[in-house]
């Protein structure tokens, strides 16, 4: 595996294209959280006219929705979630200015379209390794939408936060490269 | 005839829902290791080794593994010579996941109605699955399933003249289809015959079963060989990110069916496959 890059936020058009999938990323600084239910009311909010929880430009995305906070604890477990379901809504996002998703699994072509179009880059967080990304999380707060509980949009100060890039600005996939590089059928 | 409380049934619930997230089974983590031997893949090595600190992190501080805690699946056996005192059956159970699910800091998951999607609160109602059997004890098997895996299972209503093939095939292709989705390295339950539900049921329970452990039944334990090995041919690996560790075990159950049919099932674990169980014995009257 590959020597790590540190990147801090936020992710400027100038930083996230030295990125190719397949580097092994630590993020550090302010990213903010999102899942089903943000995306929807997100992208409602986008199409009313109205303001959005937070200023898009530049700024990383992550798809989850952390466990309770035990007493003592910044976040509970805090895995990425299915980004497929935010396939909907990403492109609309990454026109605003969004540059980075933290998710897990396969996207949709029109997200990578999207990506290559305004400049963005998919990162992948090892899915069901909640507790272990939770350490490096140094600050949660409830920005957006409470009402929606593990749902609602948080603002998080990550330290060498653990990412792949797994789709680049130039649509090259890592879960293409890595699957071809040992398929056998 | 011997007769069981609803307390203790709410306590022993309770417990296994806390338990299943916090502690990965030991069958799972010989499997990781396993794989940590075996795989090439040097990103997946490192994903496999992230993993397995995960899961001792998790047991040593006592958190959920994922934050994904899951529906809580419940397979029950219950003796047809106990009588259960005190309360309703299904209520007991539900109100266990309910507390299991506060104190444990486990995630509240479930929405009320799955089109106006509000959170009922407290991770209930559960899925029970309930069997009768002789005796009078009562078994409880608590499976929290997550639905990163969840979402990506699939059903075929397979023609009889598709055969063995063709039933691999889709078992097989519905793998593939999933990719890095439900968190491989993943364990495949496949479920053939019976109805379009009892293949579906089929497939859960064997997510059940040990890692390593193959169907007792020999012709079986075969095609569950043959079907481990094309799965991991396909080069998705652990997290999709390539390799040969696509899924630690696939574990096939059959059942009788009809002549016109072949129904087969396919639910996906994720790495974190959770269950655990307990006997309790009901007590003299």
């Amino acid at each position: 595996m590959g020597e790590a890059i540190r990147i801090d936020t936020p992710l400027t058009q100038e930083k996230l294209k030295s990125l190719k999938a397949g580097d092994n990323v630590l993020i550090n600084g302010v990213i903010y959280t999102g899942r089903d239910a943000a995306h929807k009311k997100m992208v409602e909010a986008l199409e009313q006219g109205q303001d959005l929880p937070f200023e898009m430009t530049d700024q990383i995305i992550y798809f989850v929705g952390p466990s309770p906070a035990k007493e003592g604890q910044v976040i509970g477990s805090a895995g990425p979630t299915t980004s497929g379901r935010m396939d909907a809504y990403s492109p609309k996002l990454i026109a605003k200015g969004l540059t980075g998703m933290i998710g897990k699994g396969l996207r949709l072509p029109e997200v990578i379209e999207a990506m290559q179009k305004h400049g963005a880059v998919y990162f992948g967080a090892i899915g069901g390794a909640g507790a272990l990304i939770a350490k490096r999380i140094v600050s949660a707060e409830v920005i957006a939408y409470p009402e929606l509980g593990p749902e609602a949009v948080r603002r998080l100060v990550v330290k060498d936060f653990p990412v792949m890039v797994i789709i680049d600005h130039e649509g090259n996939n890592l879960y293409e490269i890595g699957k071809a590089q040992y398929r056998r059928v | 005839m011997k007769e069981i409380r609803v307390e203790e049934i709410i306590a022993a619930v309770e417990k296994l829902c806390i338990e299943a997230n916090y502690d990965l089974s030991s069958d799972i983590m010989a499997g990781f290791q396993r794989a940590l031997k075996d795989e090439p893949s040097p990103l997946g090595q490192e994903v496999l080794e992230r993993l397995i600190e995960n899961a001792e992190i998790a047991h040593d501080e006592r958190v959920p593994m994922c934050q994904d805690t899951g529906m809580a699946v419940l397979f029950v056996e219950i003796g047809q010579d106990l009588h259960v005192v005190g309360g309703g059956l299904t209520e007991a159970i539900n109100e266990g996941v309910r507390r299991g699910y506060d104190k444990g800091y486990l995630r509240k998951s479930v929405v009320k109605d799955p089109f106006e999607r509000v959170n009922t609160g407290d991770n209930t109602p559960s899925v029970i699955h309930y069997d009768i059997v002789p005796g009078d004890a009562l078994h409880l098997v608590v499976a929290p399933k997550g639905f990163g895996s969840e979402n990506m299972g699939g059903l075929k209503m397979c023609k009889p003249s598709e055969g063995l093939e063709g039933a691999m095939q889709f078992v097989v292709d519905t793998v593939d289809r999933a990719g890095g989705n439900p968190c491989p390295p993943i364990i495949v339950g496949v479920g053939v015959g019976g109805t379009m539900e009892k293949a579906t049921f089929l497939a859960k329970k064997c997510l059940l079963r040990e890692v390593g452990k193959h169907n007792p039944e020999e012709r079986l334990a075969k095609i569950e060989e043959e079907l481990l090995e094309r799965v991991n041919r396909l080069g998705i690996g652990p997290q999709g990110f390539g390799g040969v560790t696509t899924a630690l075990a696939v574990n096939l159950e059959v059942y009788p069916t009809h002549i016109a049919g072949m129904p087969v099932a396919v639910n996906i674990g994720c790495h974190a496959t959770r269950h655990k169980e307990i006997t309790l014995q009901g007590r003299g009257i």
